[in-house]
């Protein structure tokens, strides 16, 4: 079996986000940068699947400028066995990194695409299921759990919605978006970054691929959210329940 | 990372809000976000010079002390508690041996890749990390010194560190002057026998390991060897475990010999050798203690930052006041300084550089002193609640104090730059 995982290149959880003055975007200039957490989760997903004897490959992919090779050594250090980059250095949106994970599905055949529910900077929440769409295949949202048949041609997916827990069963090939509570991942041993910078990585293009980047989504503008004002204090019991519900919280 | 921050934060404090919420506070159970965010956020950027690999070595020692150090340290510390378990899951990602050769499971790192670890490391727990630091430079020695036995023997455990190991040069009557020692080690058929004693050993009673310093010659340097003794050989002894100011979460005790026979299969190297063996692996060492008081002082000035930021007097923020903000400036302008003589003796180290030692003395008598005095000043920019063990910086003071006087005091380390300089004259 072989599985596919996205991994994008994100500003890190901890780093001080910045508007960027003439907000066209944020800030990113000598910003701290890190693998999605949720893509993290994804991968180490893939490696234990593999470490249990079910996969035998894991292919990190992510797009972007040349940089981005960072989060595929990262990967590779967690235990990926291989490390694909589609070069670009512009802007990408969920429908064409769908459509370019599409192209390369569709030459590699993974049985299954493991990835983080959602990037934390633009938190899109998109290209699972757009991938899903064009690729035709089944998809599961929000995984917390996920097991794989013992002839591995299906998938129980344990997805966590509103009102709980859902267990979903899929014919592989599939797609998966993972949760925080899948799994914890690991540290990278030490060991294992160094023996990841080794690893060739393979590069491709758009081109390469014949797919056309989508440009019909423009940023118009990127502001700081409204700052916090201050709050009132309350004296009694009384005056919190009724604060509570004029702000129709209770 | 975030999972695994979002999980214990889950378990530890029954809400996700703790991460948010706990912004806000400034006592010792500040967030792990808000933790990684001031470590490398703040000015001297621990970060600055290093290239991707470095900064990923460095990140990932850093999310393994957030996560497995930094909640326990003030705990480890009061409950002077030797935390094992946690140091083999450290070891399991390369701690236990950093500069280790790979065959026997080390991770063939640099000197200045351990200098990194061990800043960020001790950024949460100095006392535990100089433990760890102290066991690399043991396994170091060995894999630098011992012969294919040797290293085949012991090695694979101590990298994994199931097994840990102190270094024994002190003794009650040798300290600065360690050349005097008198431990003595007469040989008898293929053992040697020990008479003596060793004072301060860190780790001394629970370590599985000792490399010791001993007299198989005459006087002076040129008649000592190094012996690897194990835990449980008859006629090794240990003392009660000191009562320290600092250093809590590991145990220091005297070891006792009283005719206790070591296989000569043991010895270190040569007969003879054993005094400049100790001092090379004491050079590592130094690098190792100043990385661990670098940790600390960040720590400590990440720490006073945030406090004078909501700390308010006289109707506004102190750090309103320019004494406060000219006194952060300056801590961090010691700090930076500490920081780069540290990382260009361990390049130096790197480089078997033939001065290496004296540039490593001056970086050590800096570093231990600045940071030091780094944690001090933060302790004092928190007014009465820097006293208070609610709030980290009396840890970090206390633990970083001893390092002016281990592995070399101040004084040793201006003899050994002073006596480079006048060399020639
Ligand atoms: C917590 C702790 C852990 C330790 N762990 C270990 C360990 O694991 N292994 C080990 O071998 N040792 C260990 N030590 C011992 C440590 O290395 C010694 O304490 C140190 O070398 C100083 O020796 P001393 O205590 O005998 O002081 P002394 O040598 O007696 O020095 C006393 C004072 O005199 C100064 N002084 C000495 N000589 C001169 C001089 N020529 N000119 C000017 N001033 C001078 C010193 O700087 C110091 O201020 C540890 C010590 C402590 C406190």
């Amino acid at each position: 079996m072989k599985i596919f995982v996205p991994v994008k290149r994100v500003i890190d959880y901890a780093a001080k986000i910045r508007v960027r003055p003439d907000k066209s975007g944020v800030d990113t200039n000598g910003v701290r940068m890190s693998t999605n957490p949720f893509d993290e989760i994804a991968i180490e997903e893939a490696v234990r699947l593999k470490e249990k004897g079910i996969a035998k490959e894991v292919v990190a992919i992510t797009m972007g400028p040349k940089a981005s090779e960072e989060v595929l050594r990262s990967s590779l250090a967690i235990g990926a066995d291989q490390g694909v980059i589609v070069n670009t250095d512009k802007p990408l949106n969920p429908l064409s990194v769908a459509k370019l994970l599409q192209k390369l599905a569709e030459t590699e055949k993974p049985n299954l695409i493991i990835m983080g529910k959602q990037a934390i900077d633009d938190d899109c929440n998109q290209t699972a299921q757009m991938l899903a769409g064009l690729l035709k295949w089944p998809q599961a949202t929000f995984a917390s759990k996920i097991e794989i048949s013992e002839s591995k041609d299906s998938v129980k997916v344990t997805r966590e919605i509103d009102g709980g827990l859902e267990t979903l069963s899929m014919k592989l090939p599939a797609i998966i978006s993972c949760d925080l509570r899948l799994n914890e991942p690991r540290y990278a041993k030490l060991a294992n970054i160094m023996k990841a910078k080794k690893v060739q990585l393979t590069t491709k293009t758009p081109e390469d691929l014949g797919v056309q980047l989508n440009e019909n989504l423009k940023i118009v503008s990127v502001e700081e959210p409204a700052k916090r004002s201050g709050g009132s204090k309350v004296t009694t019991v009384d005056d919190i329940v009724a604060s509570l519900k004029k702000h129709s919280l209770i | 990372m975030l999972g695994r921050i979002v999980k214990s934060s889950i378990q530890n404090n029954g809400g996700l809000n703790r991460i948010f919420t706990s912004s806000l506070s400034t006592n010792t159970s500040i967030s792990v976000i808000c933790n990684k965010r001031s470590f490398l956020n703040i000015v001297p950027d621990p970060s600055v010079g290093l290239n991707e690999d470095q900064k990923q070595i460095q990140q990932m020692a850093l999310d393994f002390a957030n996560d497995k150090l930094l909640p326990n340290a003030p705990k480890w510390d009061q409950e002077q508690f030797f935390p094992r378990e946690v140091m083999k899951e450290a070891a399991q990602l390369g701690f236990g041996g950093i500069y280790v050769k790979e065959d026997v499971g080390g991770s063939a790192l640099s000197r200045f890749d351990a200098a990194l670890i061990f800043e960020a490391l001790s950024s949460a727990d100095v006392s535990t990390t100089a433990f760890i630091s102290i066991h690399n430079m043991c396994a170091g020695l060995i894999d630098t010194y011992g012969n294919e036995e040797q290293r085949q023997k012991y090695l694979p455990d101590l990298v994994t560190m199931e097994k840990v190991a102190s270094y024994c040069l002190t003794e009650p009557g040798s300290g600065s002057d360690a050349a005097s020692l008198s431990t003595k080690a007469v040989r008898d058929g293929d053992h040697f026998v020990l008479n003596g004693s060793k004072a301060f050993i860190s780790g001394g009673g629970d370590s599985e390991v000792y490399l010791v310093m001993v007299r198989t010659g005459g006087p002076g340097p040129k008649g000592i060897s190094c012996l690897l003794v194990e835990k449980d050989t008859p006629g090794l002894s240990f003392g009660k475990k000191e009562e320290k100011l600092g250093w809590n979460s590991q145990p220091t005790r005297a070891l006792i010999f009283e005719d206790c026979r070591v296989p000569c299969a043991n010895l270190i190297g040569k007969e003879g050798q054993g005094f400049s063996i100790a001092m090379n692996a004491l050079n590592g060492g130094r690098i190792n203690i100043g990385a661990c008081s670098l940790g600390g002082a960040q720590a400590s000035l990440v720490a006073a930052r945030d406090h004078v930021k909501v700390r308010k007097q006289f109707g506004q923020s102190i750090s309103n006041f320019q004494a406060i903000q000219f006194k952060l400036a300056d801590l961090a302008t010691q700090l930076y300084a500490s920081r780069l003589m540290i990382r260009s003796a361990a390049q130096m180290l790197d480089e078997k550089d033939p001065q290496a030692h004296v540039y490593i003395a001056m970086a050590k008598l800096f570093a231990c002193d600045q940071a030091f005095k780094i944690c001090d000043e933060s302790l004092q920019l928190h007014g009465g609640y820097g006293y208070l063990k609610d709030y980290p910086v009396e840890r970090y003071l206390r633990d970083t104090r001893v390092h002016r006087i281990l592995e070399g005091s101040d004084a040793v380390m201006r003899l050994l730059t002073s006596r480079e300089m006048l060399k020639d004259l």
